[in-house]
């Protein structure tokens, strides 16, 4: 990997990593994959038969969790770029946790649902909520697997900061911020269509 | 080859010494580092070049198996009394041999056969074939980069792209036979798993399979929109780009958009076949069972699949016309005609793609006050395409045309984009298509001006840039009998069945002589059918030509065979992996210098002279 790093970097003048633009585009992916799904969800509801309900008040201490997540890892950068690596490592270890928090809440939510008659296959209103937040797990856990290296590299690696690892940084960073928006979004989102 | 000083022999290449831009890649060795054996080599290597062949030879391949299939429904529509005893070997239980010894396929497999036919031709063949091919071989050697923007996820491209080969491969041999609903996949025959044989297994492989390949597409997109963007050499500005790379960038981009939203798709269909939520299914009833499912709508899974659906043809057929636009200009020796033109329109194309998926839908129940808005943007789509038609025609207006392989091939797709494309204009009305929906002249329009014509493009980018890919030359007789044979041929295929159509003759049926109204076409299919196998069996000759002359070929002695201007003619004959043994060139004007100040054609990486304008560029 690292070799091919410097395969696209060798050859740059330009003003944006090309890795950091790949990465804008990969979330120009997602968020047409998402914005397919809420379309769907308002062409559905406006076909009827739609189970109107009020969606479980934990899904907004997940969405605490993973806002609070997004400042502890800027905070974690921000910290990296000024060298102080104590805090760096620190508010690395709080934003992997209150990712992971994220996830548990997430699946605390899905339980609510059942517990208040909103089970899977009940309608499609309930359904989506299911199908759209699991994607967006699946796409959080997949943060957390890049957190996980970001985290080894903070603890295992001499703190230095050199310019392979601050790009490695703020791809970690947007990503992180990416899927948080995306979150609140869908979190809007469900609360101003039901 | 990892020599940072290198001696310059010919003209190009003291030009790239002289004004070209010093990376120091080469004192890196990071190109060599990772190429070191066979396998890194051949197998998992991250050179854009050795990828590009990769994509196309598992293209071809692809293109050889849906092609066959094609031939075993078009002899059970051209001659559905003969006795296909003969294919049993193959095609085993799915044909029946009566005590009479008449062999029959059965009819479960035609539908298995046609749906596949699809799936592999617009997915495996014109998809990833196609742009998976060019779009790797000529981006970084257009645009002046080393490699794409990330080397190591342009081989997962393809090894995703693999994947899902192999596990469509698989679901060929399946006991329950391949997925059979047709290559759309609606709900609810791709939704419940007893609807049909094909539904069970076979189309949980098949959308595990387009799952992998939608990674595929989306991982090679993004790398090709970003070495576009990020990668371009010093002096290649955006308008300086060849029209290759153009089509290949908007390509890339209509995928990035496109492709997430089939999967949105497939992952409610996914819930919908395994786990019984009711996203596409409503009240439905299998052998007498009512199934619990309720409330759901087939039409959403339309227009998340049309959504894709309509930029994919574009997706085919963009990179097709960028081939065929380079390909012109350097044969015909003249300068494309209405380069910006051609930019416009290609984005145009890009941008309407993706207002018209309802096109599709016009007899699906799709309210008739919304079909009006697609029908507009649709036929506002003849638009760009007639611009570039134009550019094609007055690019080879009173050229000095070399008719090579390649160039006849180019000028065939501007023929096969014609005759397609006035179909489209039929088509794309909602009140016609009540009469042409689901016939025959919906499968003469796509097969002539995505099918045909994407093929096309293929072939004269292949004719062209084989010397580049292997260093050697195909056989130029063989690449003309070739195209003679596939042009009359494919008319001849494609253009009775505009006939059938308008007669009202129904797309995907079994066989037609049983139906008193279609009877008097028995003749046509026959003739259909048989020209069909002649210009399958020409196919074989640019597949002996391709594997002869990757060994056997004339050599290349000239770096640029064919007096292009364009960058990837000024790398060596045999190219390593980073493209240019000493520094990168520098780009000084735009691409389609022919028949400039009375020479012949002049390379990019040439200065512009005192005075000399690049027409503003």
């Amino acid at each position: 990997m690292t070799s091919n790093a410097s395969v696209a970097k060798t050859n740059t003048r330009n003003k944006i990593h090309p890795h950091k633009f790949a990465l804008w585009a990969a979330c120009a992916g997602i968020v047409m994959m998402f914005a397919s799904l809420t379309s769907a969800y308002l062409v559905r509801q406006a076909a009827g038969n739609w189970l109107e309900f009020r969606l479980p008040e934990i899904f907004f201490a997940s969405t605490a969790a993973i806002v609070a997540s997004s400042l502890t890892l800027h905070g974690s950068y921000l910290a990296f770029m000024r060298g102080n690596a104590g805090l760096y490592r620190g508010l690395m270890v709080a934003t992997v946790i209150l990712g992971l928090t994220f996830l548990v809440l997430q699946y605390e939510g899905w339980q609510a649902l059942v517990d208040i008659g909103v089970p899977l296959k009940t309608n499609p209103s309930g359904d989506f909520i299911y199908v759209i937040s699991g994607l967006h797990a699946a796409h959080v856990l997949g943060g957390i697997g890049v957190l996980t290296v970001a985290l080894l590299h903070a603890f295992m690696l001499e703190y230095k900061v050199t310019a392979n690892r601050k790009v490695r940084f703020e791809l970690t960073l947007t990503y992180w911020h990416f899927v948080d928006a995306l979150w609140v979004y869908l979190l809007v989102f469900f609360i101003l269509s039901a | 080859m990892a020599n940072a000083h290198v001696h310059p022999e010919t003209q190009e290449e003291r030009l790239i010494e002289e004004h070209g831009y010093d990376d120091h890649f080469h004192e890196h060795h990071h190109g060599d580092k990772f190429q070191s054996n066979f396998l890194t080599t051949y197998i998992f290597s991250q050179d854009h070049k050795i990828i590009a062949r990769q994509f196309l030879i598992t293209g071809m391949i692809w293109a050889i198996i849906g092609g066959l299939m094609s031939l075993v429904f078009r002899l059970q529509l051209g001659f559905p009394d003969e006795s296909l005893a003969w294919l049993k070997p193959v095609l085993g239980k799915w044909i029946t041999v009566s005590e009479a010894g008449v062999g029959t396929l059965s009819q479960e497999f035609y539908y298995a056969l046609v749906t596949m036919h699809g799936t592999i031709i617009v997915f495996f063949v014109l998809t990833a074939g196609l742009s998976g091919t060019f779009s790797n071989l000529l981006i970084p050697l257009q645009v002046g980069a080393r490699d794409m923007a990330s080397p190591f996820l342009n081989m997962l491209s393809y090894w995703f792209f693999f994947l899902a080969s192999v596990v469509m491969f698989a679901s060929l041999f399946l006991s329950t036979g391949p997925f059979a609903g047709g290559w759309t996949a609606y709900p609810p025959l791709s939704a419940l798993p007893q609807a049909s044989d094909g539904s069970g297994t076979g189309m949980t492989l098949w959308i595990i399979s387009l799952v992998f390949f939608v990674v595929s597409v989306l991982l090679g997109g993004i790398n090709y929109i970003t070495t576009v963007l990020n990668l371009r050499t010093k002096g290649m500005s955006m308008w300086r780009m060849p029209l290759t790379i153009w089509a290949f960038f908007v390509t890339a981009i209509l995928g990035l958009l496109s492709f997430p939203v089939l999967a949105s798709g497939f992952f409610l269909l996914m819930f919908d076949r395994g786990l019984g939520t009711s996203f596409y299914l409503s009240e439905i009833f299998i052998g007498g069972q009512a199934l619990d499912h309720v409330g759901g709508s087939p039409i959403l899974y339309q227009h998340l699949f049309w959504f894709l659906g309509h930029p994919e043809v574009y997706i085919i057929i963009l990179p097709a016309m960028g081939i065929v636009s380079e390909v012109l200009s350097v044969h015909a020796r003249k300068a494309i005609f209405g380069y910006k033109a051609m930019v416009y329109s290609i984005l145009a194309i890009g941008f309407l793609s993706f207002i018209v998926w309802a096109h599709h839908m016009f007899m699906s129940g799709v309210n008739p006050f919304i079909s009006n808005f697609f029908v507009i943007f649709t036929l506002i789509i003849a638009v760009p395409s007639a611009v570039k038609v134009f550019n094609w025609i007055t690019t080879l207006y009173k050229g000095n045309i070399r008719f090579t392989a390649a160039s006849l091939f180019a000028i065939g797709f501007v023929s096969m984009f014609i005759s397609g494309g006035l179909t489209g204009i039929f088509l794309g009305n909602s009140a016609i298509d009540i009469q042409m929906h689901d016939t025959y002249f919906v499968v003469a329009h796509f097969h002539i001006v995505m099918g045909v014509a994407a093929f096309f493009g293929m072939f004269a980018g292949v004719y062209h840039w084989f010397p580049k890919m292997f260093g050697r030359f195909m056989n130029e007789t063989l690449g003309k009998i070739h195209f003679w044979i596939t042009m009359v041929g494919a008319y001849a295929i494609f253009w009775p069945m505009h006939y059938l159509g308008m007669a009202g003759v129904p797309r995907r049926y079994y066989r037609f002589d049983t139906f008193e109204t279609f009877r008097h076409f028995a003749e046509m299919n026959k003739f259909i059918t048989v020209a069909a196998v002649i210009v399958f069996a020409a196919q074989l000759l640019l597949v002996i030509n391709f594997f002869y002359s990757i060994w056997k070929g004339k050599k290349m002695t000239n770096p640029n065979p064919w007096g292009a201007s364009t960058l990837e003619w000024t790398t060596p004959i045999n190219v390593g992996h980073g493209n240019w043994t000493g520094k990168i060139p520098a780009v000084q004007r735009w691409p389609y210098d022919y028949g400039k100040d009375g020479r012949e054609f002049i390379p990019q990486i040439e200065p512009l002279k005192d005075g000399e304008s690049d027409g503003g560029h």
